[in-house]
């Protein structure tokens, strides 16, 4: 059972599920390739769970596969996964057939097989992303997953979205090309030492000089800025969530910006520990204007979904921050922040395009009163809504907690400024809440339906995981913090020790 | 004084023989066979003979010598003028496939309506009555496959030739049946005689260049073969400002066959004109040879002088990227859009060519120059020959219909057909998983190994302007309405024969192969070893 390639299988299933529902014979109207894809989707998922059944914690690299693909560059096919890998693939696993539900009649006027085969095509790349554990694979998945999501804005969603799907394109294609800059870079490096290699154990043992490093650094972390997005490259976040259905936002920003942090841990503190503590400085203040900065435009915005898209911003500051604040409680942190988020954020996001379907408008202007016509909606909405802004029992807390508090032990200053972050959430959440859904019935709402069984199907899931691992947050915890702690060890950090007043010194005064 | 028979090793040149002698036998049948049927055997003849020559490069590049200490294979034949080595016998191998692709796409007969896309009387001017009847009676000629092996011989000979007389001569050889080809268009027969006119007025200057630094490289080395002007470089005998003078005019006749800035301005006008089948052949063809013959040049005769022609390469590559994917930005037809591409193209291949290092500063393994560019080409013709081919499908009551509004909303009307088109445009944006992508790692990994970092990060950033205007195209077929009234007529996709349809497969399937397994061509572009000094 152990020889099975269980990494391969786990992203190659989506892609033939992608194209058995692209060429699956429809009648119009024929829901069977929704069915086919939701079936791919679900043994995706199947395949997620075996995988976290045979993960051993604290085991390093696992389900490691190498082959030799392209031998002129150096290139493998090489898999792996370690604690940081296994959690966002079970995000990426779980979200992927709920969205498919949550979006059943979303792509209906247009293609909807196409949309179901464009989101598989999506969940296949970024999957083999999160497993990819050889510098040169990871950046052809890492380019490769824009595609899909290039289709999914442009053909499905509001009027402009041609625009946004040119703009998103624009600035990953960009960032993604000042990648690649750094990726020759490491091939130049790595064959000026002998044999040309991408894998990354490989490339770990290089002798960098600090320069070079630090040129290194500056590319990866620019692509990865663009896709996480950090302030002030994140334009294109807003108008892309804002234009996209929200199944695609949901994939975009809960799946697909994840790249952008993972990316960080596993190449920019992997690579060059080096340069990533020179770079600290930088990053950070990035990180924090980025907190402050989302939060305080999306208090602005009258589109939900162009809000929850700049919370984002935000939420992806805390986890940048978290990062590179180089301590295990932030890099666990960090890594936790990543899944809750997804988890909340897409939640938010369904719950929002539930709404925006029955009333017809995304402008909170437009909305009020939605409590007492469908209770259950605005009630899930809250919880979503109260896990974003970091309430204690709900599972976003213990990550922004342990965000804080790495943020407090790098400095105060950068403790103090993220904590206001916290403040504006509760503003724009709770703002957010009370403008659309308390007050009285807005008129042409008399017909407004609650939710039915398959939108709750999409998000209860959710909610669930947003509770329990609230007040549970150990096994995440288990999974993450072995990786963390191996990859300080690589940077060279030790936590400090904690500095407890000495109680006889105290006396003598 | 006593004449010598020249040897002629014919094991080594007999595929350039068979494609020139298909060529005299095009001439012939020409004359000779009754009308109605030379359009079969035509077409069977020049099929027929890229094959036999595609088969004979095989062969022989199955049974070459090995030199010294193995970095080389082949022998320099035909008394020092031609050399059959691995790099020549590669470029022997593309330029045979893509004609292959023209010669197919050159037979195309259903897309116009029963004849094919060549003038019916080329010499007719346009507008009058004599075209008219030339039209009216369904005249179809069939010089263009003669005139278009011939070309194909010319490119053979380009890369392989080894002195600079016999490089002038494939020079014209190669050219002058392409000024002719790109007149003959059946449709809009003004646009392409300009195109034909121009090109030749600029190509018969640009020759004048290059045969003007021909004599003065000879006034410098006192020898027209490559290993003995290598040898006076080396010693730095004679005139050193007559050497440099030398290199420039050559460089500007070579330049100008592949179309870098400032020698591009033919590139769009050509590429527009000519009908669209030669563009696909020339626009392969042509920039595979040159390269070629720009590679041995400046590699094997000026590779000792590497310090006086990087630098003029660095800021050439540089313009060319630069200018290329900037105008391309502002283009409204598909075909001047392609043209303006491939001017960014050839701006990233000379980012491949400046990359050259001695062998002892290579790591084992590592990707050389040589390597590279042989690789970029490969993937550049597919798409290329591909994306031309389908432009000749998208057709409306005029003819071939290359304005981008006629475009918009194909992705609805043939999402197959704009799938392909779309997937021939990301591999020339260089997204992973096609070979364009594999093609542009391996072009700009050489220049940064070289050092050439200044012109890698002008790449990457045409590179971005690049993927603009690709994915712009892209937008348009897929995510845009076409509006009858406010866009005109729609323009929609033919129906091609067989021809077409496999020219595009073949392009598309090798796009993605190459894409996702590149191993086997660049070993092979790797087994091609060195030029032979």
């Amino acid at each position: 059972m152990n020889d099975l390639p269980w990494l391969t299988v786990l992203w190659v299933l989506p892609l033939v599920g992608a194209l058995v529902t692209a060429f699956v014979p429809k009648a119009p109207g024929s829901a069977l390739p929704k069915q086919v894809g939701l079936l791919f989707s679900v043994l995706t998922l199947a395949v997620g769970i075996a995988i976290a059944a045979q993960y051993d914690t604290g085991g390093g690299m696992q389900l490691t596969e190498t082959h030799t693909w392209i031998e002129a560059f150096g290139v493998h096919y090489a898999l792996g996964v370690d604690g940081l890998g296994l959690l966002l693939i079970l995000m990426t696993v779980a979200l992927v057939p709920l969205v498919l539900v949550a979006s059943w009649n979303e792509a209906d006027d247009r293609s909807p097989a196409a949309f179901v085969a464009w989101a598989l095509a999506l969940e296949s790349f970024a999957l083999a992303v999160f497993a990819a554990t050889d510098v040169f694979l990871f950046y052809v998945v890492f380019e490769a997953t824009l595609i899909p999501a290039y289709f999914l804005i442009g053909r499905f969603g509001r009027a402009g979205r041609g625009y946004a799907a040119l703009k998103f394109l624009m600035y990953q294609l960009g960032g993604g090309l000042v990648l690649l800059g750094s990726v020759i870079g490491l091939y130049v490096v790595s064959a000026d030492a002998g044999s040309p290699s991408y894998l990354l154990s490989d490339l770990q043992q290089l002798d960098l000089s600090t320069s070079a490093e630090r040129w290194l650094f500056a590319g990866f972390m620019i692509a990865f800025a663009v896709k996480a997005p950090l302030f002030p490259l994140h334009t294109w976040l807003a108008d892309t969530t804002e234009k996209a259905t929200p199944g695609t936002s949901v994939l975009l920003v809960c799946v697909l910006d994840k790249i952008g942090t993972f990316g960080m841990l596993r190449f920019c503190l992997g690579l060059f520990p080096e340069a990533s503590q020179w770079a600290t400085p930088v990053v950070v203040t990035l990180a924090l204007v980025s907190i402050v900065y989302g939060a305080l435009v999306a208090i602005g915005q009258d589109d939900i979904l162009r809000l929850i898209g700049l919370t984002s911003l935000s939420h992806f500051g805390f986890i940048t921050l978290g990062i590179f604040a180089f301590s295990s409680q932030g890099g666990s942190g960090s890594i936790l922040y990543m899944v809750n988020h997804g988890v909340g954020t897409a939640a938010l996001f369904l719950i929002a395009g539930y709404l925006i379907r029955r009333k017809g408008t995304s402008l909170i202007s437009q909305i009020a009163g939605v409590e007492s016509k469908a209770p259950v909606l605005a009630g899930l909405f809250l919880v979503a809504g109260l896990s974003t802004l970091g309430l204690p029992g709900l599972s976003q807390f213990v990550s922004e907690i342990l965000v804080l508090i790495s943020a407090f032990d790098y400095h105060w200053w950068a403790g103090a400024i993220a904590v206001t972050g916290i403040v504006l959430a509760a503003i724009y959440v709770l703002w957010l809440y009370q403008r659309t859904m308390t007050g009285p019935t807005a008129p042409g709402d008399e017909a407004m339906t609650d939710l039915n069984r398959r939108e709750l199907v999409a998000v209860v899931p959710l909610m669930l995981a947003l509770v329990f691992f609230g007040f549970y947050p150990m096994p995440m915890l288990d999974v993450s913090n072995p990786t963390v702690d191996s990859l300080l060890q690589h940077v060279g950090v030790s936590d400090e020790a904690p500095t407890v007043a000495d109680h006889a010194e105290e006396g003598a005064h | 004084m006593d004449f010598t028979k020249p040897t002629i090793e014919y094991a080594d040149v007999w595929p350039l023989l068979v494609v020139f002698g298909v060529a005299c036998a095009g001439v012939v049948v020409e004359a000779f066979v009754p009308r109605a049927h030379r359009f079969v055997v035509q077409t069977w003849l020049a099929i027929v003979g890229v094959v036999v020559a595609l088969v004979g490069t095989v062969l022989v590049a199955r049974d070459l010598d090995v030199l010294g200490d193995g970095t080389a294979r082949g022998a320099i034949d035909v008394e020092g003028t031609i050399a059959v080595d691995g790099p020549t016998l590669f470029f022997w191998g593309m330029l045979l496939v893509f004609g292959l692709g023209g010669a197919l796409l050159f037979a195309e007969r259903r897309l116009e309506g029963g004849v094919s896309a060549f003038a019916g009387q080329a010499a007719a001017l346009p507008g009058t009555e004599a075209e008219r009847q030339a039209s009216t009676r369904g005249l179809e000629q069939t010089e263009v496959y003669p005139l278009m092996m011939f070309a194909l011989g010319g490119m053979m000979l380009f890369p392989a030739a080894n002195d600079l007389l016999t490089l002038f001569v494939a020079l014209e050889v190669l050219s002058l049946p392409l000024y002719l080809l790109s007149g003959l268009a059946r449709r809009r027969r003004l646009l392409s005689q300009e195109a034909a006119l121009k090109y030749f007025m600029l190509g018969a200057f640009s020759s004048g260049f290059f045969l003007y630094g021909a004599a003065l490289v000879y006034g410098f080395s006192g020898s027209m073969g490559f290993s003995e002007i290598n040898e006076a470089v080396r010693n730095d005998v004679g005139n050193q400002t007559m050497l440099l003078i030398g290199i420039g005019m050559l460089a500007v006749g070579l330049l100008f066959k592949v179309g870098a800035v400032p020698f591009h301005a033919w590139t769009p006008d050509v590429y527009q004109g000519a009908p669209t089948a030669v563009t696909a052949f020339m626009a392969a063809g042509t920039k595979i040879a040159a390269f070629g013959a720009m590679l041995r040049l400046f590699y094997v005769a000026f590779g000792s002088d590497r310090w006086s022609w990087q630098p003029m390469l660095w800021i050439i590559a540089i313009l060319t990227m630069l200018v290329g994917g900037l105008i391309a930005i502002v283009q409204t037809d598909m075909k001047r859009m392609l043209a303006y591409s491939s001017v960014a193209h050839t701006g990233f291949l000379l980012t491949g060519v400046l990359g050259v290092q001695q062998a002892s500063e290579l790591a084992d393994g590592e990707v050389t120059s040589l390597q590279a560019v042989l690789f970029y080409l490969v993937t550049y013709g597919f798409a290329v020959v591909g994306a031309f081919a389908v432009v000749t499908l998208v057709r409306d009551a005029g003819g071939e219909a290359a304005q981008f509004v006629r475009w918009r909303g194909l992705g609805r009307r043939s999402p197959v057909v704009a799938g392909v088109f779309a997937f021939f445009l990301l591999s020339m944006a260089g997204i992973p998983l096609t070979a364009g992508f594999v093609g542009k790692w391996a072009v700009f990994t050489v220049a940064l190994a070289a050092g050439a970092w200044p012109v890698v990060v002008a790449a990457v950033l045409c590179s971005i302007i690049a993927v603009f205007f690709y994915v712009r195209v892209i937008l348009l077929m897929f995510f845009e309405d076409h509006d009858v009234t406010t866009h005109g007529e729609v323009a929609s996709v033919t129906k091609p024969s067989a021809l077409t349809s496999a020219t595009i497969f073949v392009g598309a399937a090798a796009t993605l192969v190459l894409g996702v397994v590149p191993g086997p061509v660049l070993d092979l572009a790797a087994n091609a070893g060195q030029f032979v000094r």
